[in-house]
């Protein structure tokens, strides 16, 4: 069965300065599924969603999302292209100077030409669908972790949009919420055929509402594959992930040494 | 050798910085002139960097007409001349002293909240959110702050320019004596429209530098060291907005003087 691709990764490579984080990545995100980005902290996953959302420039490579390569568009290619696209940030980037309602409410003012009874409405359904309803006038400070991430999510898929984006949703929630999150980005993909790409380091979530896993380490793609794919795995670094056991990682005692001591640098700055 | 290479790149740092803001207000006023306008983001800057400043206007206003007032008073008596009290008090405030001050003023009240919060958006991710949501920051955050500033400082410059003329009208005439005809007089007889004008395009391009200055610095905070300090970095950046812009106002009232 061939399916189609929404998003198209060929031979990435991203810098920041001359330290590589990405190496050589190739991947493909299928339409109107759910992938989950998986790695462990600093493996880059971040860095990786950041090039997709045209907000890091690659070194090289290409990233092709919806037929568009979004390396090689034109500002004005991109910006209408980000309107079929929906992003909740790590720390959800709530505008911190207006209401939860208000931020909400902001693409829509921007893009449409709705009237402002149509836009209440549609603003009070997404926050119904995050269970976010009461909480329409509060300000962005005062709302815990896990209401921010609704909000942002509330947000994120105002616009209706085609590829949604999710970085981390359910780090630092209760479990309870972060399974209604789940819940709700299963019922995303079915009611509204939205393409989803999810971070997360949660393993109950990812093996919950996952079609297809990344995996990322090492500067590099590790793995990717259906669940079951990476269950079946018996490559030591997506084995230690799953059932998270500690890194073994052969030092050099003496260099180690060296390092903590301070001697290391020195010799590595000459 | 460390010494000159650290300076060396600090020259560096900074220039690009130059760069990086003129480059800025090329792209504003590239966006500006293309749809969709929207008037309420200004007037909601206008709001903060103009009204909210009336009073530390007027405070200072007053003072320093008082104590200009008290200055001209002693120095002309030596001199048997007070009759030109009032064009003495008007003319250094129309020309000098009101666009100066306002401009410091507003720096200190406006454009280091600015700063601020440009530079606390940017790290906390918000302008990569509008981004993403297909809204241009340039146009959204950073024009209205530039266009209410360029016509928020010239309104508060009128202000402080009156309220000056009065804090000297009160010392001179209401304290030590001087006859009111002569004040306002001497003020309207010495006072021509260069004068006033002088005046009014020190304002503009005072209110142009500094709200451009401010922005660029917390806009662009993710460009430079302070970026990745968080909190510690909108600091740094917002002292040195403060006294960059400071700086470009006196300088720059030194260059429209000599060259106007
Ligand atoms: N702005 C930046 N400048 C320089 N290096 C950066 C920057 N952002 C990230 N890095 C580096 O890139 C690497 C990958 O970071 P990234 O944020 O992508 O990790 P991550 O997989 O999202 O980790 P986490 O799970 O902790 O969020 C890290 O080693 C980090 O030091
Ligand atoms: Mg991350």
């Amino acid at each position: 069965m061939t399916q189609e691709t929404a998003i198209e990764i060929r031979d990435l490579v991203v810098e920041y300065g001359n330290r590589r984080i990405l190496n050589s990545i190739d991947l493909d995100i299928p339409l109107g599924q759910i992938s989950v980005i998986m790695g462990g902290s600093g493996a880059g996953k971040s860095t990786l969603l950041r090039s997709m959302l045209g907000l890091k420039k690659p070194t090289s490579g290409a990233i092709r999302m919806l037929g568009t390569d979004i390396c090689t568009a034109s500002p004005g290619q991109l910006q209408e292209f980000r309107k079929q696209m929906g992003v909740a940030f790590q720390g959800g980037a709530l505008f911190t100077s207006m209401t939860v309602g208000e931020n909400i409410q902001l693409p829509l003012r921007q893009h449409t030409r709705l009237d402002e009874n149509t836009i209440q409405i549609m603003t009070r359904i997404k926050l119904d669908m995050v269970n976010m309803l009461p909480h329409e006038h509060l300000m962005p400070s005062e709302l815990s972790g896990g209401m921010t991430k609704r909000a942002a999510l509330a947000r994120a898929i105002i616009m209706d949009p085609k590829l949604l984006f999710f970085d981390e949703p359910s780090a630092g929630l209760d479990p309870i919420t972060s399974a209604e999150l789940d819940e709700l980005i299963i019922k995303l993909k079915q009611s509204m055929n939205m393409t989803i790409v999810v971070v997360t380091h949660e393993l109950e979530s990812v093996f919950k509402i996952a079609d297809r896993i990344a995996i990322l380490g090492d500067g590099g793609l590790i793995l990717a594959g259906t669940p079951e794919e990476i269950r079946a795995s018996d490559d030591p670094r997506v084995v230690g992930l799953l059932n998270r056991t500690p890194r073994q990682v052969n030092v050099d005692v003496d260099q180690h040494l060296r390092r903590l001591s301070g001697l290391q640098e020195a010799s590595d700055k000459k | 050798m460390k010494t000159v290479e650290s300076l060396g790149s600090s020259l560096l740092a900074s220039l690009e910085q130059t760069g990086r803001t003129f480059l800025l207000l090329l792209i504003i006023a590239y966006r500006i002139v293309q749809p969709p306008y929207n008037l309420y983001p200004i007037v909601r800057q206008i709001y903060f960097i103009g009204a909210r400043s009336l009073g530390v206007i007027v405070i200072s206003g007053v003072t320093i007409g008082m104590v200009l007032g008290l200055q001209f008073y002693n120095t002309l008596e030596r001199f048997g001349s007070v009759d030109i009290l009032g064009s003495a008090v008007a003319l250094s405030v129309l020309r000098e002293l009101g666009p100066v001050m306002t401009a410091l003023m507003v720096v200190g009240r406006a454009g280091s909240a600015i700063c601020a919060e440009l530079g606390i958006m940017r790290i906390s991710e918000q302008v990569d959110a509008l981004e993403c949501m297909a809204i241009n920051p340039d146009k959204f955050l950073v024009a209205p702050k530039l266009l209410a500033g360029i016509i928020s400082v010239p309104l508060l410059t009128c202000v402080f320019s009156v309220v000056a003329i009065f804090g000297g009208y009160f010392v001179g005439v209401v304290l030590f004596g001087v006859s009111e005809g002569s004040y306002l007089n001497g003020m309207i007889d010495a006072v021509v429209w260069s004068d006033v004008r002088l005046g009014l395009v020190k304002s503009l391009i005072f209110g142009l530098l500094v709200t451009l200055i401010c922005c660029s610095k917390g806009f662009y905070i993710h460009l430079t060291k302070s970026g990745s300090l968080g909190a510690e970095g909108v600091s740094y950046v917002t002292t040195d907005a403060v006294v960059i812009s400071s700086i470009a106002v006196l300088f720059s009232d030194f260059l429209i003087g000599a060259i106007l």
